[in-house]
């Protein structure tokens, strides 16, 4: 039973995050009262005439770029050609030989392993309206209609639902630094088809099927271990598989057949006559590479290997680009450790967005207060609990505007250095807590910090906890 | 005014109307009205719609000639639009059923660029059926009668186009032209139609036939209203990517009558010259070919060896395209809807079935056949290739000569109601046409005398790309001979004009 292997493809389909749609001028704003983001180009009108929007172009290659792709430099666009009611022009205006990029790769890493996953290609295409269902009958909303897409093929070379969900949450991380999608799955930015077969060492590639439109990573994954667990059960059981369609039902956990393929898909695919070919020169190319971020896995090394992080701290740092470039603005302005500035990020700040249900470009101060709180903390001007309530007030519009300095003071939560003061207060615990004395004479060291405890509590956890913890010592006279 | 006055006013060539108004002698409203009832009066069915704001802006442009803010020499001049141009708020049928009641949304680049001259819609002139055909009968509206002979046809598919000129219902109007749709309905009713070369003109707004080969061109009474038309609609669109950005000469500059033709080395290609022409069409070029000399041209026999591919590539990749391009009429959006369906896959086929016509049909499943997977490279691609060639036959030919002189058509208007033995005998009636759009040339027709029966011929001639202001300036030269030849009027000989 275990001895078949899964062998996966994917293709990824990312809206662009371009102002405009692929065609026309058109608003690509998520949402909107039904067919109010349209016009006569990009809803097909006998007659409008489609211009290209450079930007599409210009995205795709940055996203090739950093998938390591080959730029074409002549490609062009072709009709493909089926009818459904939100495609309003009986073809999609995509790319069929000539994509704009292609031959690249992906590197994922799963159980600790890197694998290289070959990226077959990357083409631009318009998407299609969406189909509302009523009471009354099927609508259809073009605003979604033509918004610029690119499809990224993969080479099959995923071979378990594992690495399908590392290859996804990767790509989608790419996607995400360069700015080339905003990857909202949950809003159909980016989505997945899956294509699955199953074999024997040594035996040909068994019968594909290919599951459309999966919109999370989670979902891709349960899809894809389905779907090898229901092939292998059919060859198991000595049935046959046929080449298919699927949907998965995310809610219920299976595959439903949509369609049996008989006879390849016919598209009937001619050259786009009213878009000129497409014509990319070296220096287009070059001019983009230098837009393109400092992308996740170059920033985990650089981490690790200039401020000494963990793997896990340079991994959780640069999940998204936003916390990253935040970190690193930061750094760049922090006079103690790096790490400092880390720990506020991976704690108080994600803590908060999390409990906010704000997203990482939300975060509403920039690396130059989190650099000043990270100096202030230590320097021992502030505890860690006051450190904390500092985020949290930053997180607050009634500080708007205000450093962490400026609410240090404004709240007064400054941590009290002062050996005098600190001293005092120390010897009214010691008077108030004879049993803990006692047994911290008696040997138990770790007692002190009970008594640490109720001075940070007497000083509202203002007090220097280290220097209340020497100043114990000193007066207990050990 | 009397009968005689009106039907002199009407015959006025757009140049001369203009003057007219320019001098005060005559009011856009008076035209305008007067052409109103000349296309309630005729019965060859050359409308399609009545644009009835045309008096209002007729008006309009009145007022602003008072005020001296004229927008234009052609400010307050009636035309009309071959029913493929979208106009805000105005029916374009495309003369099928599908479209019979679609009012869109949008104006074609042209059609404003018409509007900001200040010249007056009449309304919408008929076609064959998305302009695919070469009669104007496969209209949904009913045929197109040629106003030299209502018993023929008027040509197509700018047939509307073409009979609104001859029959003085417009003083020009604007065709569209795929395979020879401007040129050949020209030839036809003995009027002058120029197709530009491909990107001249903007396409934005008129209803695509076919993408790759389509292109705007005037219908007008002589080659010097052509030469004022093509000024107000040539130019960039920043709306069309397969416009050209090339400056827009002066067209009218260059007109200097039979001067023009002193040293003019011309082709005739003798593909287009051979026993499938016509015998009385072939005696009319060569008494051209003879005339040309006299005034001092260099004419000689050519060949363009390419010649016999071009109406096998143009049927395939103009079908492909246009079975394409008329995919998007499925009853959703716009237009007919099939009164009942099951489900959306019936509707589409009902729909499409109910309100398309037979040669719509026709070309849709030869275009869908031969881009199916197991077929395209032995049509399609093999078109394209022969396009490629055809293109290298004409480059070649324009390294010797200035121009190129064919008949237009390989015979003149035949009777309405011909039923031709299979469609592919009707497709060979666009022999000389079809090469100049498969290689996006610029090309115009114009009246060169009759045949016998006293149906105008057409000659054509031919350019480099963006050779518009040459070939006005030699098709000038060709009127003055023709003027002189076979005297007043355009090209057609006692005949008289039946509206
Ligand atoms: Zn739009």
């Amino acid at each position: 039973m275990s001895d078949y292997k899964a062998v996966i493809g994917l293709e990824v389909h990312a809206e662009l995050d371009t102002a405009s749609k692929i065609y026309c001028g058109c608003t690509t704003a998520f949402g909107g009262e039904e067919n109010t983001h349209v016009c006569p180009v990009c809803l097909g009108l006998p007659g409008a005439l489609p211009l290209l929007n450079e930007k599409v172009v210009e995205f795709c290659i940055k996203a090739g770029l950093a998938l390591n792709c080959k730029i074409n430099n002549y490609s062009r666009q072709d009709r493909k050609h089926y009818f459904y009611p939100d495609l309003p022009k009986s073809f999609q205006t995509s790319q069929l030989d000539l994509p704009i990029c292609y031959d690249g790769y992906l590197d994922i890493e799963v159980n600790g392993q890197t694998k290289r996953i070959g990226i077959t290609r990357i083409h631009i295409e318009e998407d299609a309206g969406k189909l509302i269902h009523g009471l009354t009958g099927t609508r259809v909303d073009y605003n979604r209609g033509a918004t610029g897409l690119i499809e990224i093929v993969s080479e099959p070379d995923l071979s378990s639902p594992e690495e399908v969900y590392a290859y996804m949450e990767t790509l989608r991380q790419v996607l995400l630094y360069t700015g080339v999608s905003n990857c909202k799955m949950e809003e159909g930015s980016l989505r997945c088809d899956v294509n699955v077969s199953i074999h024997k060492e040594g035996e040909p590639f068994g019968v594909r099927t290919e599951m459309k439109n999966i919109n999370s990573l989670s979902a891709a994954k349960a899809a894809t271990a389905y779907e090898i667990k229901r092939q292998k059960q059919v060859l198991e059981e000595g049935g046959s598989l046929f080449q298919a369609t699927l949907r998965w039902d995310d809610a219920k956990g299976i595959n439903y057949v949509m369609r049996v393929k008989e006879h390849a898909d016919e598209y009937y695919y001619f050259p786009e006559p009213d878009i000129m070919p497409i014509v990319i020169s070296p220096e287009k190319v070059e001019a983009i590479r230098a837009t393109l971020p400092e992308l996740p896995k170059a920033r985990q090394q650089r981490y690790k290997e200039q401020y000494g992080l963990s793997d896990y701290d340079a991994n959780i740092l640069t999940v998204s680009k936003a916390l990253s470039d935040l970190f690193d603005q930061a750094v760049a302005e922090c006079q103690g450790p790096a790490k400092a500035c880390a720990n506020f990020i991976m704690g108080d700040i994600t803590r908060l967005l999390n409990e906010e249900a704000l997203q990482p470009e939300e975060v509403p101060f920039g690396g130059k207060e989190l650099a000043e709180l990270a100096n202030l903390a230590s320097q021992g001007a502030i505890s860690s609990s006051a450190a904390s309530k500092v985020v949290e007030m930053l997180f607050q519009p009634e500080f708007a505007g205000k450093g962490p300095k400026a609410i240090v003071e404004e709240q007064n939560l400054g941590q009290v250095s002062d050996q005098g003061a600190i001293k005092a207060m120390c010897q009214q615990v010691i008077d108030a807590n004879p049993k803990i004395v006692e047994d911290y004479r008696g040997g138990k060291k770790q007692a002190i910090s009970a008594l640490v405890g109720q001075v940070m509590k007497a000083s509202k956890g203002k007090a220097n906890p280290a220097m209340a913890n020497q100043l114990l010592e000193e007066l207990l006279g050990s | 005014m009397d009968n005689m006055q009106k039907q002199e006013l009407a015959s006025l060539t757009l140049t001369q109307a203009a003057g007219l108004l320019a001098k005060g002698e005559a009011s856009s409203s008076e035209l305008t009205k007067l052409m109103l009832d000349r296309i309630a009066a005729s019965n060859n069915n050359a409308y399609i719609t009545v644009n009835a704001e045309a008096m209002a802006a007729a008006e309009a442009a009145d007022a602003r000639r008072r005020e001296g803010g004229s927008l234009s020499p052609v400010d307050g001049l009636p035309m009309a639009l071959k029913d493929n141009f979208c106009v805000r708020g105005m029916k374009t049928t495309c003369a099928s059923r599908m479209l019979e009641n679609f009012v869109p949304p949008y104006t074609a680049t042209v059609a404003e660029k018409l509007a900001d001259a200040g010249t007056v819609l009449l309304g919408k002139v008929n076609m064959d059926e998305f302009a695919a055909g070469n009669a104007t009968d496969t209209s949904y509206f009913g045929p197109t009668k040629n106003p030299r002979d209502p018993k023929r046809v008027a040509g197509g598919s700018s047939g509307g186009s073409a009979a609104a000129v001859a029959e003085d219902t417009a003083y020009f109007t604007m065709g569209s032209d795929t395979g020879g749709s401007v040129r050949q309905p020209a030839a036809f009713c003995g009027v002058v139609g120029l197709k530009p070369t491909y990107g001249r003109v903007s396409r934005y707004g008129v209803v695509a036939f076919a993408s790759s080969l389509d292109q705007v061109g005037p219908l007008n009474k002589t080659v010097e209203d052509c030469a004022l038309t093509l000024s107000l609609i040539a130019g960039r669109d920043p709306r069309d990517a397969s416009s050209l950005p090339n400056p827009v000469p002066d067209y009218l500059a260059g007109l200097k009558g039979a001067e023009g033709l002193k040293g003019l080395r011309v082709g005739v290609p003798k593909e287009y010259m051979g026993p499938g022409i016509q015998a009385e069409i072939r005696e009319n070029v060569k008494k051209l070919i003879a005339d040309l000399q006299t005034a001092g041209a260099i004419v000689e026999e050519c060949s363009l060896p390419q010649l016999e591919y071009a109406l096998s590539a143009y049927y395939v990749i103009s079908s492909a395209e246009f079975s394409s391009n008329l995919g998007r009429f499925d009853g959703v959006k716009y237009g007919y809807r099939a009164k009942s369906y099951d489900g959306y896959d019936d509707m589409l086929r009902r729909t499409r079935s109910e309100a398309f016509g037979d040669e719509v049909k026709r070309r849709i499943l030869l275009g869908t056949y031969t881009l199916s997977a197991g077929y395209f490279d032995a049509y399609y691609l093999r078109a394209q290739k022969a396009r490629t060639l055809i293109m290298e036959d004409f480059r070649r030919a324009f390294s010797q000569y200035d121009i190129l002189l064919t008949p237009t058509t390989p015979v003149t208007a035949w009777p309405l109601g011909t039923a031709f033995e299979d469609p592919s005998k009707v497709y060979a009636m666009d022999l000389c046409t079809v090469s100049v759009n498969v290689a996006g040339l610029p090309a115009i027709s114009l009246p060169w005398g009759t045949d016998r029966e006293g149906m105008p011929v057409g000659v054509q001639l031919i350019g480099p790309t963006l050779s518009e202001d040459r070939i006005l300036q030699a098709a000038h030269g060709v009127e003055a001979l023709s003027l002189h030849n076979y005297g007043e009027g355009r090209g057609q000989k006692g005949g008289g004009v039946h509206v």
